[in-house]
């Protein structure tokens, strides 16, 4: 089911009058124990299972930090171990799941489940292995009065759009910089490459091996891509992340952006802006590419797993208890914390571009056990290419390289 | 000649106190800078429009009417509960350097004045292990910390930063206690006190500038830590650094940077009352003044 | 004594015998199975790892599979059979400096020693110079230099850099001056290597001068007032006094300022993060933090063999000094 049909059924439970049941918690006087990042959503799901079940519980912890993703392998080796859950996105569902720490949900979901949505099931080898329940992706933000300047009254719809419309915003001198990317070498940078890679049809590895798969054509035209567009962001660009690309949208200072949608509500509230810049910025699909059909996107998912070294009962009524808060009501109350995957969803503008983006037919950050290996060489190698020191084959082979240096040393290749 | 050798005098001088004010200004810069901004809007003080609204404040005026606004510093405290973490860092901080101060304090002493060769083999072995990078021990800690349960109490930090501490601690005390001429201690033993008696009444109170300055430099290593503090508190122990971290945001939501910029400037406060404190003791020249006499 | 010598052993030095293990070892083949994958956005096909049977393989050989030193010598660190293969390739020197420089390890070394030799030096000469100017201020403003002096060390690193970080910003207090100055528009410190190498070490120097003068400044208390006294009734200047009484006094000082600094730049690491630095500058220790932090599931060998890599090179950096203090310690001791 498409976040689309999702989002309506949303609205139309809506109109119905949200139905709340009597939340069940599960076995009694359980521990439970819940890791997970500290952001908005996290903490209204987390905390609403605590309101829910919290006297039902012998113990109800809830531990919110930003290095969640340092933590949680050592912290669920030990049996009995230190969380009944972790809350995870794609890519670290992979990393419990590597290290064989999180449990199948399958008759869980079972008991519990009755009011989950098919699609927000994360199924590996038809294991239910986590259960989603927010959204989010990268995606177009445009400054329409800046277009409409030189004349460009359509939101761009291609990377070549975007190329079209930041040179004409260029050359009539509005801004000599107008567009912003998320280039921070490392993490983000490897991401870039990732959304265009996958727009051009990518795989990155041989079918049903760890062999890697990203020296080719269509890696060169992502890279193309990527190089393409930079010229026309700030000489700075290989150290700016989220927090910079977003102050710079605030302050007027550009006009096309591929940043995430999760900070969309922060661009459009009246913090840290002015009236022109809110009220002129367009949530928008991300871009395609090469008169392709696949928005340069990754969409990423946040969900619940239950680790795997604790007694049953205590797994039981942690599932219970967390997914009694994936209700209509919680969502009234957190709106616009999240694109939240679940009844009674109403998309604010925030939630635009991520919506057209996922309708648009992006792909999924790839849930393979050996996909952060390969992010973190391309993290790493694809600098000089961008800096314009290395050739874009000559970089390629590095990323390869230095991905099959590491895949040898982690197992996954011989 | 005399004249001459004035004149010379003087330019040294004058290229001495420019030096110094030079740095002054330098070292006082980012920090006033700090404590102004602090008073603003994130959109102020990490402008990217002009540098100059953090000077004036456009967007603050404009989001809460006035130049300045306390908001950060409400929001660290009251609506994050930043009191908590300071709490934490004044009991991790305060056992960390007692702890290292006090074995420090002995070790170095009883290093300084061995006879023996084993003694410049202990601070070797100890100065290799200060230069393992942090990051690598911490990651080697976390599995059995968990295993033993003693994942995310205080008193394991407190241990883990003496432990890393340790090195510094000795090697300083020790090179101070080489200062101290050896004739004062040995003559006090010569008229019959024993070895600790010798150092309680006259090492003691000579050592105070050398065991500040340590002291001081414990304090910076446990209270700046990041790389430990943040792998191994939970939640409700972690202390000001991670907290801080924390307010700062991820690659795709949007944290609170000004909160981190007075929970910073608030917590450095304290810091200064403490270094206008304990300077007192590092100009009074204690040392000079026992040798002297 | 004996209990920090234990918590020294239990906490430094068993891990760092433990982490030169690890380095030997590299994990077990992990058993992969094709499976298909579903979520919000649709079914894909993927692999997974079939934990049951590689955790079969783990229990057979709870260390992994032993691997020698061969992850010291592979692409991501000593990298022989690349600079081999460059060797025989390359048509000239420079090529081939390119290409080894183009291996992280290489990459990472070039940048580490600089940024050591450079600061090190700088941060002992300057502490010493303002140790002394500040001890020749009247006594009523030498408290608040003092403590303005400090003031670099005090503010945490995390913020410390992130504000200076802006600061430096194009569009910041400082980077804009800067433009000013030199009358370039796009001047930018981010966007250059040599640039942000400068950056780096002039921030290096900021944050750890303070340390150097707070210990030469202590250290100036204990100079003999009698020996300087009688070096300056003998005639000696201002200078010579200086270079023959009170820098051998602090000797043994300089010594452990220099072993402190040279251990602590060695293994440089947190202004390359908050500096975003990566691009043009990285160190031994951001390698190690990649290998740990940015991988996902860790990659605790290689962490392992670049701290074994950044061990030796601290030891071998040290060894001058060390020799002096040895030198030395036989000479008090006797």
């Amino acid at each position: 089911m498409s976040l689309k049909k999702l989002i309506l059924a949303g609205a139309m439970t809506c109109l119905m009058g949200s139905v709340s049941y009597a939340a069940g918690c599960g076995p009694e006087a359980q521990s439970i124990r819940v890791l997970g990042s500290d952001f908005p959503a996290i903490q209204a799901i987390s905390g609403t299972a605590k309101e829910n079940c919290g006297a039902a519980a012998q113990e109800f912890t809830v531990t919110l930090k930003d290095n969640t993703r340092d933590i949680m392998n050592a912290a669920l080796t030990p049996n009995p171990a230190e969380y009944t859950s972790v809350i995870v996105a794609n890519s670290t569902l992979t990393q419990l799941m590597n290290d064989g720490l999180v449990r199948p949900l399958n008759d869980l979901v079972e008991k519990y489940g009755k009011d989950l949505k098919p699609n927000q099931l994360i199924k590996v080898d038809g294991n239910i292995m986590a259960v989603a329940f927010m959204a989010n992706s990268q995606h177009l933000f445009v400054r329409k009065d800046v277009l409409e300047k030189v004349g460009i009254s359509q939101t761009p719809k291609s990377v070549e759009d975007m190329i079209v419309a930041a040179k004409a915003i260029r050359e009539a001198g509005i801004m000599e910089h107008p567009l912003v990317m998320n280039m921070k070498v490392g993490w983000n940078v490897g991401e870039v490459f990732n959304l265009f890679y996958l727009a051009h049809g990518g795989e990155f590895f041989k079918e049903g091996t760890a062999e890697p798969n990203i020296n080719n054509e269509k890696a060169l035209a992502a890279l193309e891509d990527i190089k393409a567009l930079v010229e026309y962001a700030h000489p700075d660009h290989l150290s700016q992340a989220s927090n910079e690309t977003q102050a710079t949208w605030e302050a007027g200072k550009a006009a096309l952006g591929i940043m995430w949608g999760s900070r969309g509500g922060a661009v459009l509230d009246n913090e840290g802006s002015t009236e022109e810049v809110t009220s002129n910025t367009v949530l928008a699909g991300a871009p395609t590419v090469a008169d392709g059909s696949i928005p340069a996107a990754t969409l990423w998912w946040d969900g619940i797993t239950i680790a795997k070294n604790v007694p049953d009962a205590e797994a039981e009524a942690t599932f219970a208890a967390l997914v009694s808060a994936m209700t209509a009501d919680m969502v009234a109350k957190h709106n616009d914390d999240a694109i939240w995957l679940l009844d009674g969803f109403k998309p604010g503008p925030a939630a635009a571009g991520v919506t057209e983006t996922v309708v648009g037919g992006a792909k999924a950050y790839p849930m393979v056990p050996y996909i952060n290996l390969m992010h973190n060489a391309l993290g790493a190698e694809l600098v000089d290419f961008l800096k314009g020191s290395e050739s874009a084959e000559q970089t390629l082979a590095d990323v390869e390289a230095a991905y099959v240096t590491s895949a040898k040393e982690a197992g996954f290749l011989e | 000649m005399q004249h001459k050798g004035k004149g010379g005098k003087s330019i040294l001088r004058v290229l001495a106190m420019s030096l110094v004010a030079l740095w002054l200004v330098i070292a006082a810069f980012p920090f006033l800078w700090t404590i102004w901004g602090s008073f603003k809007v994130e959109a102020d003080f990490f402008s990217k429009a002009d540098w100059a609204n953090a000077i004036y404040g456009i967007y603050t005026i404009r989001e809460t009417g006035g130049p300045f606004t306390g908001n950060g510093y409400f929001g660290a405290w009251i609506q994050e509960e930043f009191w908590r973490n300071s709490l934490n860092t004044l009991i991790v901080v305060s056992f960390t350097v007692v702890i290292s101060l006090t074995f420090g304090t002995l070790g170095g002493y009883a290093l300084a004045r061995s006879g023996f060769r084993y003694a410049f083999w202990i601070l070797m072995a100890a100065l290799v292990f200060r230069a393992m990078p942090h990051i690598t021990l911490v990651s080697g800690y976390m599995l059995p910390f968990f295993e033993w349960n003693i994942w995310g109490i205080l008193p394991t930090t407190i241990i883990v930063l003496v432990a890393i501490n340790q090195p510094f601690t000795l090697w300083m005390l020790h090179s101070f206690f080489l200062n101290i001429p050896k004739d004062l201690d040995e003559s006090a033993m010569v008229d019959g006190c024993t070895r600790f008696e010798a150092f309680r009444h006259v090492i003691v109170p000579v050592m105070w500038p050398g065991v500040i300055t340590t002291g001081l430099f414990s304090f910076l290593l446990a209270y700046n830590d990041f790389a430990i503090t943040t792998m191994l508190l939970s939640e409700e122990n972690e202390t000001i650094i991670p907290a801080i971290a924390g307010f700062l945001g991820t690659t795709q939501v949007e944290g609170n940077v000004m909160f981190a910029v007075a929970a910073v400037v608030s917590a450095t406060a304290p810091l200064f009352v403490l270094v206008l404190f304990f300077q007192r003791q590092i100009v009074s020249g204690l040392t000079a003044g026992a040798v002297k006499g | 004594m004996t209990p920090t010598l234990s918590a020294m052993v239990l906490f430094i030095a068993l891990p760092i015998i433990s982490v030169f293990i690890q380095s030997l070892h590299i994990q077990h083949q992990q058993v992969i199975v094709v499976s298909e994958s579903c979520g919000p956005f649709g079914c894909t096909k993927t692999t997974s790892v079939d934990t049951e049977a590689t955790e079969k393989l783990r229990s057979e050989q709870p260390l992994g599979q032993f691997n020698g030193f061969n992850t010291y010598t592979n692409r991501s660190h000593l990298a022989f059979a690349e600079i081999v293969e460059a060797w025989n390739s390359m048509p000239d020197t420079r090529t081939f400096l390119d290409r080894v420089f183009n291996l992280p390890f290489y990459k990472a070394l070039a940048f580490t020693l600089t940024y050591t030799l450079v600061v090190t030096p700088l941060v002992i000469l300057l502490g010493l110079a303002i140790a002394v100017g500040v001890n020749a201020l009247p006594k009523i403003i030498r408290g608040p230099s003092i403590f303005v002096s400090l003031l670099p060390f005090l503010v945490t690193p995390l913020v410390g850099s992130l504000i200076l970080f802006w600061m430096v910003d194009g569009d910041g207090i400082i980077g804009a001056t800067l433009q000013l100055i030199f009358d370039d528009p796009s001047l930018s410190l981010k966007a250059s290597t040599p640039l942000m190498w400068i950056m780096l070490m002039v921030y290096g120097v900021w944050h750890t001068l303070p340390f150097s003068f707070i210990t030469f400044y202590a250290g100036l208390q204990t100079v003999p007032q009698n020996t300087l006294e009688a070096a300056m009734i003998d005639g000696a200047s201002k200078w010579q006094a200086m270079t023959y009484v009170v820098v051998p006094h602090l000797m043994p000082l300089v010594y452990f300022v220099t072993l402190m600094l040279l251990m602590d730049n060695f293994r440089v690491f947190e202004p390359i993060v908050s500096f975003s630095a990566q691009a043009h500058a990285q160190s031994l220790s951001w390698i190690i933090f990649n290998d740990l932090r940015e991988a996902g599931n860790p990659l605790f060998g290689s962490a392992g063999a670049t701290s074994m890599m950044t061990i030796i090179g601290v030891v071998i950096l040290l060894t001058p000094v060390l020799i002096r203090t040895w030198r030395e310690f036989n000479r008090r001791v006797k």
